[in-house]
């Protein structure tokens, strides 16, 4: 086991620079230089290269790859001249609301899709199966702002049930005061992801099935229902705890988009007003912040699952 | 959006049974007489097929449409915007005064192009990748896959906005932004192929011939990976069409005249409130039948080619 962390968490460092070295390389390749945006088009050269020299840009590229992991490793994010604040605070500032909205589609996701996906499974190629299945593929086939216009239109036009914007405000005290205004995005988001993961659960579920312990447990006599719930079930879950790792990137696309439909203060919309604003240091940041979520929740998963699985760490590679 | 790629075998959506995990040595020979069985073995999915002719339906619709269906899409008429449906304008008009029946055969063909020719690059670049990785194996390998791995880690929307910030969003460099991150899935399920592949005995007996590592790569290994570059190019395909629609909404899409219809639906955004429902509707079902349709088509390709999808 501690040679599989070990292997495993130096891969996951490994990842981690090279998210560090594509976000450096979009950052140099952007036309236009820092000083230019900062100092603004009429800087006489000497007070460029005297800015560069202060912040290191005249230095070799390697050398300003580790002034840049330096400032990464120290915190520091960036700055945002467009907004003028530091990435780091307009982050700590936004990142909790976002993470909000995204933790609680993915619980209500998992809460949904895992017996949805169970139950395919177990009635595999009857009407229910199929139902859910059209359910699913209507569902991550859908843009996902389409989705939330549809519910926009049902939900708040026509019933006047929940109203169409997110909640305001600065905090995640402030969004959770009106907790109607989270009901749409959140369901947004809620859908696209079952239909992601049920179709995840329905096949781990599925190959669980055809395990020989599933046929010793049933011909030991064990009753069905055990036979699903301790060992169909629980091991199904498993591959189930990597997929959600990896289908982390994928929500949070969404999430910038159900930020955006809703006007809703998270990372999200931070991230499109950036995009659309050209500021480059608020998107950088926000990249990189998100790269190592990625990299560090896709580590956590395979080390947990590798806890639970002994097959894992002894088995392939 | 991106991730239902990853899904292992069973996964196919009627599918009667799951593709048993034949050990690599005996694997269907390939050939005339596989290509002829896999297409038997195609027409008889049923929903395969369907989602075939829903494709063929949209590209007739989108490329032969305007041939028949003259409308001007270049200048706006803004003393016949937000028409309703009827008389001359059979789906109404838009906000400029476009004909929403012939924008949306308009948009089709920039949303069909962009999805087809970026799951096209994305497949060359995906297949060379994969195979150079896995057949020439050691640190080579393990570099190449941590940076398809790093690549993995940043959301593909995050991706894609960033780059369309810094070009400027036409279609074809549309194109190539999506193409240029949409090939690491495929990389990695080439990789895992050719790591077989390349133990098998033909190809060791072509390496004692002496013959040179490009050529076996591209005689030996591409030729054998095609089936899983095809599958998974059709399911980009649908993801481009996606990742094209979401881009367009968030405002970095093509810029009019040029339309796709995930910029038809952003447009239609603006008239939620007043019922406009030619404007919010009909490019909607075009990109989920079409979305819908490639994603069939995969995964009765999968079925046919007996591809087994996995990503590790």
């Amino acid at each position: 086991m501690k040679r599989y962390v070990l292997r495993r968490s130096a891969q996951s460092l490994v990842v981690l620079v090279i998210v560090t070295i594509v976000v450096f390389a979009i950052l140099h390749f952007l036309p236009g230089s820092p000083a230019r945006a900062i100092l603004g088009i009429k800087a006489s050269p000497g007070a460029i290269r005297a800015f560069n020299a202060a912040n290191g840009y005249n230095r070799s590229l390697p050398v300003q790859y580790v002034l840049y992991l330096d400032h990464l490793v120290h915190g520091q994010l960036g700055f945002s001249y467009h907004l003028d604040q530091s990435v780091g605070s307009l982050l700590t500032l936004d990142l909790p609301k976002s993470a909000l909205l995204v933790g609680l589609s993915y619980l209500i996701a998992l809460i949904i899709a895992v017996p949805m996906g169970l139950a395919q499974a177990l009635r595999r190629n009857r009407p229910l199966d199929h139902g859910f299945t059209a359910f699913s593929f209507v569902g991550y086939s859908m843009p996902v702002f389409w989705l939330g216009m549809l519910l926009i239109i049902v939900f708040s036009v026509k019933l006047h049930l929940f109203p169409a914007e997110g909640p305001q405000g600065a905090s995640v005290g402030n969004v959770l005061q009106n907790p109607s205004g989270l009901v749409l995005p959140v369901a947004t988001l809620t859908i696209v992801t079952v239909a992601q993961f049920s179709r995840f659960m329905r096949s781990a579920a599925i190959d669980t099935m055809l395990q020989d312990y599933i046929r010793t447990a049933q011909a030991k006599g064990v009753p069905r229902r055990s036979v699903i719930i301790r060992h169909v079930l629980r091991n199904s879950l498993l591959p189930i705890v990597t997929l959600v790792g990896l289908s982390l990137p994928g929500v949070l696309s969404g999430a910038v988009v159900v930020e955006a439909l809703f006007n809703y203060p998270g990372m999200g919309w931070l991230f499109w007003t950036a995009a659309s604003a050209h500021d480059y240091p608020v998107l950088m940041g926000f990249t990189v912040v998100v790269g190592a979520a990625t990299v560090i929740g896709n580590l956590v998963a395979d080390l947990a699952y590798a806890a639970m699985d002994p097959r894992i760490r002894y088995g392939s590679r | 959006m991106s991730f239902r790629n990853v899904l292992e075998p069973g996964s196919g959506l009627f599918d009667t049974a799951p593709a048993p995990p034949s050990p690599p040595g005996d694997r269907a020979p390939k050939g005339q007489g596989a290509w002829r069985r896999a297409i038997v073995s195609f027409t008889r999915n049923k929903v395969g097929v369907v989602g075939l002719a829903i494709i063929i339906v949209m590209v007739l619709f989108s490329f032969l449409g305007p041939v028949l269906y003259h409308t001007n899409q270049i200048s706006t008429n803004l003393f016949r915007v937000n028409l309703k449906p009827g008389g001359a304008y059979p789906l109404g008009t838009d906000e400029v005064g476009y004909d929403v029946l012939g924008r949306l055969m308009v948009a089709g063909q920039a949303s069909l192009e962009v999805g087809l020719a970026a799951a096209a690059i994305a497949g060359i670049i995906g297949t060379l990748w994969g195979a150079v990785a896995g057949f020439v194996g050691g640190w080579v390998d393990s570099a190449m896959m941590r940076i398809v791995d790093g690549f993995l880690a940043i959301p593909p929307l995050l991706l894609v906005l960033l780059l369309a910030a810094i070009v400027t969003p036409s279609v074809g460099m549309l194109i190539i932004v999506l193409g240029c991150i949409s090939w690491l899935i495929t990389a990695r399920l080439v990789r895992g192929e050719v790591l077989v592949l390349r133990t098998l005995d033909y190809v060791l007996a072509a390496k004692v011939f002496g013959e040179r590592a490009w050529r076996i790569v591209l005689r030996h290994l591409v030729r054998n990976v095609i089936g899983t570059v095809a599958v998974q190019a059709t399911f980009e395909v649908a993801n481009a069409i996606l990742l094209l629609a979401a881009l367009s909404f968030l405002g970095l899409g093509p810029p009019p005249p040029a339309a796709n219809w995930g910029g038809m639906l952003t447009d239609g955004l603006n008239y939620i409130f007043d019922g406009y429902w030619w404007e919010i509707y009909p490019a909607g079902v075009c990109i989920v039948l079409t979305v819908v349709a490639f994603n069939l088509v995969g995964d009765a390709l999968r079925d046919a080619l007996e591809v087994r999808l996995q990503d590790r």
